[in-house]
């Protein structure tokens, strides 16, 4: 009883204010009541599926502690997950989550492809989604839009934050690379950067080949690579792919050392300990030596009983940034929302610098990070194999460096 | 240069046609003599991967490759005895829903039980690398997943051939009625079929998890290509099936070695082309009961 009378006196209070301030709408007042209703899509089955289902880890987790301490302005927090299946079926799905279950604003997604269809559902409606692990740099760039706003880092800082380990080790500068890259819109967004930073850096690509997001054999591509002798196998694969691509290589045992401009942790691990072997990015790990992550990491592992991966602390840390946001400009008016992130207002990432929307392609700037394997019998568990690298960009330098520049991905809202 | 490189493909191709082999062989055999499209057939090779990555993390690689596939093996009993015997006389839809409906039962399962993020899966470290015979670049691996290919397809063949056993299956699979006649029961038999093709892809299922990604949905994907192999090579041929295993991989390899972007698509390709031209398949043979 009581909880509804709460909920009924703070229905009564919420519709004095807005009655007081702006002789306001009945619906605003019946909404105000109630819990902030969220649409949260994300890939649970497919190529995908593994990294969807950290993610909504991630996202409750945050749900769970948000309310926990009283939700957002004294609301609860409803986010409403569900499989984004593929493209179409994700805009179908953010079309009816707008309509029917009438949700604030939308999170989520991984595939590329699929973003940019719930983009469009955002702008066509007018309503807020925070796009949170799609990396394609066209989303932030050509098809960008006022409604979206871009949590994971894109792909020209995946392939930066590699590409420096490899300068470092000497393997682009006049060497010549052989690509493998995934026949899909991230893919061949990754391919584009990374071709554009081997070249920059005096290196040759000698080959590109497109596989299809479904391959699980490697072997054609493998002896093809075998054939070009070259000095560097860069991978811009995806999701299943690089694992089952990692685990071939290590099969086949061929002697050219390999790198990837993405790969999440989860696809590592999935690797098995022994397969994996190269120069890799990454957004965050959860061996990041910061007190926040180290408390998230700690209360991760107490809750699911094994460490985060990339996307459960990404979804984590989106939901703690809308939380921010709405407690910022105490409401969930999209318009309102967007001119806070726009103000290029901080948020804690649980990294050693906080990040930022940058104003004119609404992507968040932030640390990523490189990473390679730990010697032979170094790990202590199964999770422990991965040795990560220093921050990208160094700390002398500022955050935006390693960061598409304006006219390297023109976008025009 | 270009020849040789072109030539490689194709011996590779023939390499991995063997793997699918291992699937498409059961599900041809439960299709021609039980006349039910097992659509749950990927759902036991991902079984047999799964089972094997839990064995093999306690008693080893070894084991687990052999203790799986007989594991899922005696789990196809149950199947055959509780599920797919009921739908051998009835419309083939009904066993199609049936199968299809247990196959997204089983990937769930799958994921309730083991979790959607894919399970890691190594080879002993003896069979990695590569062996140079003549000029050809053969994985370790693969060449002993070829060895037990041959043994188990020679296997298979005499028992079909060469046994009793073997002489009702395949009076079974062209004249059912004959069969019944002469006073034999063919659901015994049946099981035993379901058995050993249900065994087989769990084998695959577990040779296949050091080299690729073991994860809730391989089933899924698994089974559209073995599919494909066995309409390929058409219903109720032995060697049908094998040359079209074979010719998949093939097609797959040398499309790859030409337009990398077109490998997945090529078996499609090459499927409505055998159809147009041999609708019953390459070596299929009239069966009575599907015409």
């Amino acid at each position: 009883m009581t909880s509804r009378r709460k909920v009924l006196k703070a229905g009564a209070a919420a519709g004095a204010a807005v009655f007081a301030s702006t002789l306001g709408f009945p619906s605003i007042v019946r909404a105000q009541a109630g819990a902030i209703k969220i649409g949260h899509l994300t890939p649970l089955t497919g190529f995908l599926g593994a990294l969807g289902e950290y993610a909504v880890m991630g996202i409750k987790m945050a749900t769970e502690e948000i309310n926990a301490a009283g939700g957002v302005m004294g609301r609860k927090l409803d986010v409403i997950s569900e499989d984004s299946v593929n493209p179409a079926t994700a805009s179908t799905k953010a079309q009816r989550m707008l309509e029917q279950d009438k949700v604030e604003f939308l999170m989520g997604e991984i595939n590329s492809a699929s973003a940019q269809t719930i983009m469009q559902v955002a702008a066509r409606n007018k309503k807020l989604f925070l796009q949170i692990g799609a990396r394609s740099d066209v989303l932030r760039g050509k098809n960008c839009n006022k409604y979206t706003f871009h949590v994971d880092i894109p792909v020209t800082v995946m392939v930066n934050a590699a590409g420096q380990a490899l300068l470092r080790e000497g393997l682009i500068k006049g060497k010549r690379v052989f690509c493998l890259t995934s026949d899909y819109l991230f893919g061949h967004d990754l391919s584009k950067a990374a071709k554009a930073f081997i070249a920059a850096n005096g290196g040759t690509v000698i080959g590109d080949e497109l596989t299809a997001t479904d391959t699980t054999d490697f072997s054609p591509f493998l002896l093809k690579i075998r054939q070009a002798k070259p000095d560097l196998v860069a991978t811009n694969l995806g999701g299943n792919q690089v694992t089952n691509f990692v685990k071939q290589y290590s099969e086949f045992g061929l002697p050219y050392p390999v790198a990837g401009f993405n790969l999440n942790t989860a696809d590592a691990w999935a690797a098995g300990e022994g397969n994996l072997a190269g120069y890799w990015p990454t957004v965050w790990h959860h061996e990041l030596d910061t007190p926040g992550s180290k408390a998230f990491v700690a209360e991760f592992r107490k809750k699911y009983g094994k460490p985060p991966e990339n996307h459960a602390w990404i979804e984590y840390v989106s939901l703690k940034i809308m939380a921010q946001a709405m407690n910022a400009t105490k409401l969930t008016d999209t318009d309102k929302l967007i001119a806070y992130f726009e103000s290029q207002a901080e948020f804690d990432l649980l990294k050693a610098r906080k990040g930022y929307f940058r104003s004119w392609d609404h992507q968040l700037i932030q640390e990523a990070y490189p990473f390679t394997v730990k010697p032979k019998g170094q790990a202590k568990d199964k999770w422990d194999f991965l040795a990560f690298g220093a921050a990208v960009p160094a700390a002398n330098q500022p955050l935006e460096v390693i960061n598409p520049s304006k006219e390297q991905n023109t976008c025009s809202m | 240069m270009q020849f040789f490189f072109l030539l490689e493909q194709v011996v590779n191709g023939l390499v991995l046609g063997g793997y699918y082999l291992l699937i498409a062989l059961g599900l041809s055999l439960i299709f021609s003599v039980g006349g039910v499209v097992n659509l749950a057939h990927g759902a036991f090779y991902a079984l047999g991967a799964y089972v094997s990555v839990e064995i093999a993390r306690h008693l080893g690689f070894g084991a687990g490759a052999v203790l799986s596939p007989v594991a899922v093996a005696l789990l196809g009993i149950l199947f055959e005895r509780f599920i797919l015997r009921r739908f051998y006389t009835a419309d083939p839809i009904l066993s199609l829903l049936v199968t299809f409906g247990l196959a997204l039962v089983a990937e769930q399962a799958i994921r309730m039980i083991w979790g959607a993020a894919p399970l890691p899966a190594s080879m002993p470290a003896s069979f990695k690398g590569s062996v140079v015979l003549g000029d050809f670049l053969f994985s370790r691996y693969r060449l002993f997943l070829l060895g037990v290919v041959a043994v188990v397809l020679t296997g298979i063949w005499l028992l079909l051939h060469k046994t009793s056993f073997g002489r009702v299956v395949r009076a079974g699979i062209q004249r059912p009625d004959m069969v019944a006649a002469l006073g034999i029961r063919l659901q015994p038999y049946m099981t035993t079929i379901v058995m050993l093709g249900v065994g087989m892809a769990a084998l695959g299922g577990a040779l296949f998890a050091p080299i690729a990604m073991v994860h809730p949905a391989m089933g899924a994907e698994i089974i559209t290509v073995a599919f494909v192999v066995v309409v390929i090579g058409g219903l109720g041929s032995f060697w049908g099936v094998v040359l079209a295993a074979m010719l998949v991989g093939v097609v797959r390899g040398i499309t790859i070695h030409f337009v990398p972007a077109a490998g997945e698509a090529s078996m499609y390709v090459l499927m409505f082309l055998v159809l147009m031209f041999r609708p019953r398949g390459l070596l299929g043979e009239r069966i009575e009961k599907f015409e």
